[in-house]
């Protein structure tokens, strides 16, 4: 199949309002795994994903990205609460 | 084949088979084949049981880098593929014990499996995220809280702004949701299919805005500019509001989960 707009080499690329690299490829795999842990068709064989193993992949890369993200300096998104 | 050995699942596709999948090697470095039988062929790797076994999988499953360059290895296969020809994509991790229990999978799935096959055929999948500033959506559609009456307590200052804070929150909730009923609306009718997926945490996505919509779609091939002329015409529609197209994907989100479970 040739059809311009699926062609072979193409890769699942992020359009509009393009952000930088690194964080580019961080959106990929959380969009990838959104994919390939909840979608795809479901066969039982051997080992099949159940939802509490999505489910616990889901909160360790949560915890991985708020380790990682705890190291940056805060943005500041309300200043009306830094009194409260 | 050895005991040592299970079998990884990547996708189906209707016999004849396409060319052999380039990379050719899929998860753990393995290569990867074809098992064609009933009329259909399965894209597989042998990998070893030590690292792909129910219970090391599972283990693996914790370790995220492993969990990321496995579901990069199984993506990559998945998509060459697509790119060849029409495919039913497999769940991450979906794993046998030989090619004869493949087999009798495509023995008794056949039906369902070519349907999947014939609903996806020259279609693709597109994800659409929009993002929103939630202080910028709440303007304008709130009077700004009263201030507090002369002479009021600091406790009654701060429950003020408080109620106020959440009102705004409230607001910021109803205009999202809304907005994302007609951002969905508008891409539903240039697609075959489409849903709503619960918004991502935004910190995952790498963005402290807030998700207003997180949808992918089923686009046929021929309509895909089109589709794409959309989504940048809502995301020029609103300041506030920005939209970001993934894509093409293989059809993860279609891949026909609900005929197939349900036999």
């Amino acid at each position: 199949m040739n059809d311009p707009a699926h062609p072979p080499t193409a890769r699942p690329g992020t359009s509009q309002v393009a952000p930088g690299r690194a964080e580019q490829r961080r959106i990929a795999l959380v969009d990838l795994l959104d994919r390939v842990l909840a979608g795809g068709v479901v066969i039982a064989g051997e080992v099949t994903l159940s939802v509490a193993d999505v489910e616990m992949v889901r909160v360790s890369l949560r915890a991985l990205v708020c380790s990682v993200t705890a190291l940056e300096p805060r943005l500041v998104i309300d200043e009306e609460r830094e009194d409260d | 084949m050895t005991a040592d050995q299970v079998v990884w699942l990547y996708a189906f596709a209707t016999y004849p088979a396409p060319p052999a999948p380039q990379p050719s090697t899929g998860v753990g470095g393995a290569p990867v084949r074809l098992v064609a039988h009933a009329g259909l062929v399965a894209a597989v790797s042998s990998v070893p049981r030590l690292d792909f076994g129910p219970e090391p999988l599972r283990r693996h499953l914790e370790d995220l880098d492993w969990l990321a360059q496995t579901a990069r290895a199984h993506n990559a296969v998945v998509e060459t593929m697509a790119g060849l020809t029409t495919i039913v994509p497999v769940r991450l991790a979906t794993v046998f014990s030989d090619d004869d229990r493949v087999r009798e999978l495509l023995d008794t799935r056949c039906t369902q499996i070519a349907a999947a096959l014939r609903a996806l055929a020259g279609r693709s999948e597109w994800g659409v995220k929009a993002y929103g500033d939630p202080r910028a959506m709440a303007v304008g559609s709130q009077a700004p809280p009263a201030a507090a009456p002369p002479g009021a307590g600091a406790g009654t200052a701060y429950l003020q702004r408080r109620r106020a804070e959440l009102s705004t929150e409230d607001v910021v909730q109803r205009v999202g949701q809304q907005l994302a009923r007609q951002m969905h609306a508008a891409l539903l009718a240039v697609s075959v299919a489409g849903r709503q997926n619960p918004p991502q945490d935004t910190t995952l996505a790498g963005t402290r805005e807030w998700m207003v919509l997180n949808g992918t779609y089923l686009v046929d091939d021929r309509r895909a500019q089109t589709f794409r002329e959309v989504v940048v015409g809502l995301d020029a529609e609103r300041a506030d509001v920005r939209l970001e197209l993934t894509g093409p994907w293989p059809p993860y989100s279609f891949s026909g989960v609900q005929e197939v479970e349900s036999t």
